[in-house]
């Protein structure tokens, strides 16, 4: 078994889709001969050919209105949206149509589509390359979000991603697309949906994160883990339907909760899960629920973008605030 | 330069508005059934309507929008499917839903804020009604995607209307269906208005047809009250995507005799007098004058259709009224394949709210 990158772990769990259903078809801009932009797909149009691996034209409301015509006929459409930041032409289609044809429908007809797409900030790419808009997709009824965060999960989530009979929306961060390698291979295993990860077992503090983000927490983690403070690590992986029970169970034990993501503050994941705890454990938490994010402004252009993306210190400052609050 | 010589489309009409023939007629014309057949559609599909304006009226039925002076164009394309096509359809095509086998009560069901009016095993692989403009003309050329990359020998038919035309969607659409040579027709219903903006200010185009034109689509313009035309413009398009020759786009040009919808009253934006000239060549009579002329119906006959008719819609509106309400557990249902626990925990909460607190017996 070889060790790969999480792109890489993408391109192999589409390989295996493809190989193992034929209704597999997969779209996009420049997803070809060219492979993506990233090279998620690379190989695949010269494996399974012209039918199953379409380059469309430049037109995101229609990549996501032909993969619902497809989806309810019975394909299984996996198309690319090059970047998020070119994801708001197709929600029209996935809030008002991916998101309810079953519903609409009463299982008559359904979607089952995933639509993939790289974002998060990282990578000095240019302006709308960079946010993370998750929330505005978790907030919608019908659909599930995933975001991996290493090679192993965006084998075994997008592998399932596939499998699932309803629509997903499965979102890549690419900073950490080539950030470590992992052993993937057929054999891995297929990871559940809406299921939280525990990364780390941990006693003081619970730090909850997804994507990219999942990378300065573990670090921060591990440092504060030096320092005698023993941090439990969350990777939520769906954030909708959102898994709280194993939120739930790990800040029952700690009593304290960091939060930390890349996209904006407020009405933000991060709220959900903060409220939920509100909701569900307020007489278990023995400090408020802290927030580790992106500020509420425009994503800066990448000269500033450090300024923004939460740090590994950061998160420590928060989890220390949790653990001397009286 | 007068807007009229900028047309490159072909326009198609065989009757005039007094279902004079005005062109050779087809071959199949001799054969009567097909147009009887188009006859009594047609006229179930306004018969209907009637009612089902009158059943919202009445606060039996919601919000509803009328097919009134359009019911050839979907009775003529729906006919004309096989089964395993795929219909995209918007909403003004209840003639055509009825020529499809949908019942009149699941239509009812629907407009009567019912999803199940979309759910029935009548309605096959056919879309349901679709409430953002134009947003299906991506699902069309998604659905003839797959029929194409499946092999599969059907096609899919796509309607919607003028305003339609204007979105992005469709542009795309049949962008897609050029580039890729898909098995779709697309049919617009000009109806001259949307809500209360007219034809001319949805574009300066002079014909919308022509819009098929800048995709490499041959693009047709046809009386759309005129079942021969539409017959004889939409089979040659069917025929040609089924014979992986790719897609088409028809507009049909009629006239919305109603209201947008019940909630609308066109008398605040148009005249009277451009109704009444619109009423004059509306496409029931029309065919009624022809099929008179011909000898192929009469007045007994008419009366015959008229009383069956009205049987019909009587015995789906009692099934629609008599349909009981869906049980409160139906709004989480059918939104997951595999329910999330959260949902599985708001559905408790719903069904324990609809019962007062108590749970069921
Ligand atoms: C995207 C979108 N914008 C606005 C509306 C509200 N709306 C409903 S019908 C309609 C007019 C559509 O006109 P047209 O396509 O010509 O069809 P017609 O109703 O005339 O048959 C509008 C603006 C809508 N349903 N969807």
């Amino acid at each position: 078994m070889s060790k790969i990158t999480m792109v890489e772990a993408v391109n192999l769990a589409l390989d295996h889709a493809m190989e193992n259903n034929p209704d597999v078809v997969m779209l996009g801009e420049d997803i070809g001969v060219n492979g993506g932009v990233f090279r998620a797909t690379q190989g695949l149009r010269d494996k399974y050919g012209l039918k199953r691996v379409m380059d469309t034209p430049l037109a995101e409301t229609l990549i996501a209105g032909i993969s619902i015509g497809m989806a309810a006929q019975g394909l299984k459409p996996v198309a690319e949206i090059q970047f998020m930041g070119f994801i708001f032409p197709t929600m029209e289609q996935l809030i008002c149509h991916a998101a309810r044809m079953r519903n609409r429908t009463r299982g008559r007809l359904s979607c089952p589509m995933v639509l993939r797409a790289p974002f998060g900030g990282g990578i000095h790419a240019p302006e709308h390359h960079s946010e993370s808009t998750e929330a505005l997709l978790a907030h919608i009824p019908g659909l599930r979000v995933v975001i991996p965060s290493s090679p192993v999960r965006a084998y075994g989530l997008l592998r399932s991603a596939i499998n699932e009979p309803d629509p997903v929306i499965f979102l890549e961060p690419k900073r950490i697309y080539r950030a470590s390698k992992q052993e993937v291979d057929q054999n891995t295993p297929l990871l559940p949906l809406d299921k939280c990860f525990t990364l780390k077992q941990g006693q003081d503090v619970t730090l909850v994160s997804w994507g990219a983000s999942v990378k300065e927490t573990m670090e921060a983690a591990r440092t504060m883990e030096q320092h005698g403070v023993s941090a439990e690590v969350i990777d939520v992986a769906t954030i909708k339907p959102l898994d709280m029970e194993t939120i739930l169970t790990s800040v029952r034990k700690t009593g304290r909760c960091v939060i930390v993501h890349e996209a904006c503050k407020s009405f933000g994941a991060g709220a959900e899960i903060a409220a939920n705890l509100a909701e569900q454990a307020l007489s278990v938490l023995k400090a408020p629920v802290e927030r580790v994010t992106g500020f509420d402004t425009i994503m800066p252009y990448y000269r500033m973008e450090d300024h923004y993306l939460p740090k590994p210190d950061d998160i420590m400052k928060a989890a220390l605030k949790t653990l001397s609050f009286h | 330069m007068e807007k009229k010589e900028l047309n490159p489309i072909p326009v198609y009409q065989y009757l005039d508005a007094e279902g004079e023939v005005i062109e050779r007629l087809p071959g199949w014309t001799r054969n009567k059934d097909i147009l009887l057949n188009y006859y009594c559609n047609m006229v179930l599909g306004r018969q209907a309507d009637a009612k089902a304006i009158a059943l919202q009226r009445t606060g039996k039925l919601g919000t509803y929008p009328s097919c009134l002076g359009q019911e050839a164009i979907s009775t003529v394309f729906c006919s004309l499917m096989e089964k395993d096509d795929v219909l995209i359809p918007y909403y003004r095509d209840h003639p055509g839903l009825l020529a499809r086998g949908i019942p009149l009560s699941d239509i009812l069901l629907y407009w009567g804020g019912d999803e199940r009016g979309s759910a029935s095993e009548h309605w096959g692989k056919d879309f349901p009604n679709c409430v953002p403009i134009a947003t299906q003309a991506g699902h069309a050329a998604g659905v003839a995607a797959a029929l194409k990359i499946r092999h599969e020998p059907n096609i899919a038919v796509c309607a919607l209307g003028d305003g339609a035309t204007s979105k992005g969607d469709f542009s795309e659409a049949l962008n897609l269906a050029g580039a890729w040579q898909l098995p779709v027709v697309f049919v617009i219903n000009n109806n001259q208005w949307a809500i209360s903006v007219p034809r001319t200010i949805q574009s300066g185009a002079p014909t919308l047809a022509q819009k098929g034109i800048s995709a490499g689509l041959p693009s047709y313009q046809v009386d759309g009250n005129d079942v021969i035309a539409l017959h004889e413009v939409l089979s040659e398009a069917m025929d040609r995507a089924r014979q992986g020759k790719g897609a088409t786009v028809i507009e049909a040009i009629s006239y919305r005799l109603g209201d947008h919808t019940t909630a609308d009253d066109a008398s605040r934006y148009r005249s009277g007098d451009e109704l009444q000239q619109a009423w004059n060549k509306e496409p029931i009579k029309r065919l009624r004058t022809f099929l008179h002329h011909r000898g192929y119906w009469d007045e007994q006959q008419e009366q015959a259709l008229i009383k069956d008719v009205g049987q019909q819609i009587e015995q789906n509106v009692q099934t629609y009224l008599n349909t009981p309400l869906p049980p409160v557990k139906d709004l989480f249902d059918y939104h997951y394949a595999n329910m999330p626990s959260t949902l599985k925990q708001q559905k408790q909460e719903a069904e324990l709210r609809a019962t007062g607190g108590k749970h069921h017996e």
